[in-house]
C-alpha cells in the first residue's frame, strides 16, 4: 500500500502558482527528500500534505484515506519544524505529551510512552527541563521525540537540521538515518542540502520552481539527471556541464570539445545516435576526471586519458580539485591528494566513461 | 565607564532638564504641601509655602467627612466607585484584547486585517463622538447612571488599545509554535490557553497598568453618564470643588486630589519597571 499520493497538487498564492502539479507516491517505509533551492515550494508542498495549508487543487492520500477535508490532527501525521517549535513555557516531558494530552490519552499510558522515546533518543536526563535551557542539539532531539511518540502513518520534517552547526548536522543527520533504520517508518524530509539528500533519502524529488524535475532513488539522481538542473543542483562541486558536438565514431559516436587540433573526444553512451552532428551539452562528474594512473570500477576499458591545461588547484587535503580548460569551458577534476599540478601545466587524465550524460542544449532535457 | 566630563553643552543640557522636570513637579509639590496646611494658613499667607503645623487632619476630612454635592461622607465612596468600575473593566477589556490580539495575529482567517484596522481605529476616534452613541446605548439597556454601565463602556473601549498592545506582542512568537500545536490536537482555546498566555505576563502587565491608570483617570464618561452618589472619584473631585464657594478648603481639596491620584501612582510605583520593559520587549531580539 502506498503510504502517501499526492495527486496533481496545484497552489497558487495570488498571481502567482508556486506548485505546478505536484505528482508523487511514497511507499511504507520509504525516506523520500523534496530537495530543492528557496523558492521552490518544497515547504509548501509539505505544509500541504501537513493540512497547515490548503492546495488550491488536486487531491492529498494518506494510508489509503483522501485527506483533503481532514484537520492537521486528525490525518495521523507528526511533523519536526525548522525552528523546532517546542512550547517556551513547557517542560520537555510537557512538550512531548503535549499531543497526547490534547487526545485525553491517559496518564500512564503517556508516562510509558515519553519512557520509552527518551530511551531511544537519550534525553532522560533532561525531561524536567525547558526548552531554553537546552543545546540546540538537544532541542532537536525533543522536537525529533514530540513526533516520534505519536507513532504516525508518516512523520514530514522540515529542514530539521539547518539550524544546527556543521558538526552536529553531521551527528543527527546519521542518527535520523539509524532512525528510520530502526523503525522503518515512513519521512518525508524537506531540505535545501543536496548532500542531505543524498545520504538520507531513499527517494528523492528534485524540485525547481514548483515543479518536480525528478523522482528516483538518490543513485539514479546523481548518476543519471534527467535535467541540467539536476545535473548542477546536485553534486558538490556540481557535475562539469561543457558545450560539445556529436560526431559518429568506427565504435558509435563521440563527444567532441574542443575545435582543430585541441579538440578533446569523448566515447558517449549508446542512445545518442540520433544526435550525431548536432550540438549538445556533455555533463561529467568531477570524480570522473582523475590522474591518469586511476581506475574507474571493474571495467578496463572504461577510462580514456584526454590531454588539458590546468588553470587552477584547490588542495582540500582529502583530495585535489583541479581545474582544466576543455574547450571554450572549464572543468573541474578530483586528483589524488598528492599530486602538485601547478598552474599552466598541461597534463594527462583519466576520464570515466561510464557516467557521462548528455543534454539538450536547448531545454537542457536529458538525452543519454 | 566612560569618564563624566563638565563640558559647557552637557552643563547646558543639564540645566535644561533640570528646568522641564521643575516645571512638571512644582504644581505636584505645591499640592502636596497644601495638603498638609489649614486653609486658614493658606489664606493669610499665600498658596505656595511651607506648612507651618502639619495638618494631617486635611486626609482624614477628605477621606471620610467632606461634604460633596450634599453628601458629607468623603471622598470614599466616590473612590469605591472607581474601584468598582477600574477593576472589573481592566481585567475585562485586558483579557478580550489578548485574545483578540491572540487572533489576529496568530489565527490567519478571511479578513483578519481588516477586522484588527477596525478594531484599531477606536484608537484615534476622538472620545467626544463617541458621547452620543453611548447615551443611546445606555438608555436602551436601561444601565444610565449605573456602574455596570461604566463598566461596559471602560471593556468595550478599552478593546483597541488592548488588542493593539497584544497583538503585536504575539506577532513575535513564531508561527511555527502555532502549527505544531495543530498537529498536536490543540484548538483555538487550548493553544491560548497553554501556549499564548504562559507567554503573556510582560504585555499583560503593561496592558492592565495602561488600562487602569486610562480607566482610574477617565472623567467625561464619567462626568457625562453618572450623578451623585454614582459619580468615579475625579467626578466627585469637580463637584467637591464646586460645593466650597463660601470658604475655599483648599487644604482638604489637596488632599482629595492626592487620594485620588494615589492608586495609579502606586501602580506606576510597582510596575512601572515592568510598563518600561514591556513596551520595548521584542523590539530587540
Amino acid at each position: 500500500m502506498s503510504a502517501l499520493t499526492i495527486r496533481d497538487v496545484h497552489k497558487r498564492f495570488g498571481s502567482v502558482e508556486v506548485l505546478k502539479g505536484i505528482n508523487l507516491e511514497m511507499g511504507s517505509g520509504d525516506f523520500t527528500v523534496l530537495v530543492g533551492p528557496s523558492g521552490c515550494g518544497k515547504s509548501t508542498l509539505l505544509n500541504i500534505i501537513a493540512g497547515l495549508e490548503r492546495q488550491s487543487s488536486g487531491s492529498i492520500v494518506i494510508g489509503g484515506r483522501a485527506v483533503d477535508e481532514v484537520a492537521p490532527k486528525d490525518r495521523d501525521i507528526a511533523m519536526v519544524f525548522q525552528s523546532y517549535a517546542l512550547y517556551p513555557s513547557m517542560t520537555v516531558r510537557q512538550n512531548i505529551t503535549f499531543g497526547m494530552e490534547c487526545r485525553n490519552v491517559p496518564r500512564a499510558k503517556r508516562d510509558e510512552a515519553v519512557a520509552r522515546v527518551a530511551r531511544l533518543l537519550q534525553i532522560d536526563a533532561l525531561l524536567d527541563r525547558k526548552p531554553s535551557q537546552l543545546s540546540g542539539g538537544q532541542r532537536q532531539r525533543v522536537a525529533m521525540g514530540r513526533a516520534l511518540v505519536r507513532d504516525p502513518l508518516l512523520f514530514l520534517f522540515d529542514e530539521p537540521l539547518s539550524n544546527l552547526d556543521a558538526q552536529l548536522r553531521v551527528e543527527m543527520r546519521m542518527e535520523i538515518k539509524q532512525l528510520h533504520q530502526r523503525l522503518g517508518s515512513t519521512i518525508v524530509y524537506v531540505t535545501h542540502d543536496q548532500i542531505e539528500a543524498m545520504t538520507l533519502a531513499t527517494r528523492i524529488a528534485v524540485m525547481r520552481q514548483g515543479v518536480v524535475q525528478q523522482f528516483a532513488d538518490p543513485e539514479t539522481v546523481y548518476n543519471r539527471p534527467a535535467n541540467l538542473f539536476v545535473a548542477r543542483f546536485m553534486g558538490a562541486p556540481p557535475m562539469n556541464t561543457l558545450a560539445a558536438r556529436l560526431e559518429a565514431t568506427s565504435g558509435g559516436a563521440a563527444a567532441v570539445v574542443g575545435e582543430g587540433e585541441a579538440a578533446i573526444r569523448f566515447p558517449v553512451p549508446a542512445g545518442a545516435a540520433g544526435w550525431i552532428g548536432r550540438k549538445v551539452v556533455l555533463g561529467i562528474r568531477p570524480e570522473c576526471i582523475a590522474e591518469p594512473t586511476r581506475h574507474f570500477g571493474d571495467a578496463p576499458d572504461a577510462a580514456v586519458t584526454i590531454t588539458a591545461e590546468v588553470e587552477m588547484i584547490e588542495p582540500t587535503g582529502a583530495e585535489t580539485i583541479v581545474v582544466l580548460r576543455l574547450g571554450e569551458d572549464r572543468a573541474l577534476g578530483r586528483v589524488s591528494p598528492d599530486l602538485r599540478y601547478r598552474s599552466g601545466d598541461t597534463a594527462r587524465f583519466a576520464i570515466d566513461t561510464r557516467k557521462i550524460s548528455l543534454f539538450d542544449p536547448v531545454t537542457g532535457d536529458r538525452i543519454a | 565607564m566612560r569618564e563624566m566630563t563638565f563640558t559647557p553643552s552637557r552643563i547646558f543640557i543639564y540645566l535644561i532638564v533640570t528646568l522641564i522636570a521643575a516645571a512638571y513637579l512644582v504644581p505636584l509639590l505645591v499640592v502636596a504641601l497644601n495638603s498638609l496646611r489649614t486653609a486658614e494658613e493658606i489664606a493669610q499667607t499665600s498658596m505656595i509655602g511651607w506648612p507651618r503645623h502639619w495638618a494631617w487632619g486635611n486626609y482624614v476630612v477628605a477621606w471620610g467627612d467632606f461634604c460633596i454635592a450634599q453628601t458629607c461622607a468623603g471622598l470614599r465612596p466616590y473612590m469605591l466607585n472607581s474601584a468598582l468600575v477600574t477593576i472589573p473593566a481592566t481585567i475585562v477589556s485586558t483579557m478580550l484584547g489578548s485574545i483578540a490580539g491572540y487572533a489576529v495575529s496568530l489565527w490567519r482567517f478571511r479578513g483578519d486585517r481588516w477586522i484588527y484596522g477596525v478594531v484599531a481605529l477606536g484608537i484615534f476616534l476622538p472620545q467626544q463622538m463617541r458621547l452620543l452613541p453611548w447615551t443611546v446605548v445606555l438608555r436602551d439597556l436601561g444601565l444610565t447612571n449605573t456602574l455596570t454601565g461604566l463598566v461596559m463602556i471602560h471593556s468595550i473601549q478599552g478593546l483597541s488599545f488592548t488588542t493593539m498592545f497584544c497583538r503585536n506582542y504575539y506577532l513575535a512568537i513564531p508561527q511555527e509554535l502555532i502549527r505544531a500545536a495543530r498537529i498536536d490536537g490543540a484548538g483555538f482555546y487550548r493553544i491560548f490557553w497553554r501556549i499564548v498566555l504562559p507567554l503573556s505576563p510582560p504585555i499583560l502587565i503593561v496592558t492592565v497598568i495602561w488600562q487602569f491608570t486610562h480607566i482610574w483617570n477617565e472623567f467625561l464618561y464619567g462626568v457625562t453618564f453618572t450623578t451623585g452618589q454614582q459619580q468615579p472619584v475625579t467626578a466627585a473631585l469637580i463637584a467637591l470643588s464646586a460645593s466650597v464657594a463660601d470658604i475655599p478648603q483648599h487644604g482638604v481639596q489637596s488632599a482629595a486630589v492626592l487620594i485620588a491620584a494615589l492608586p495609579t501612582l502606586l501602580v506606576y510605583l510597582f510596575g512601572g519597571k515592568y510598563f518600561v520593559r514591556g513596551l520595548t520587549a521584542g523590539a530587540v531580539k
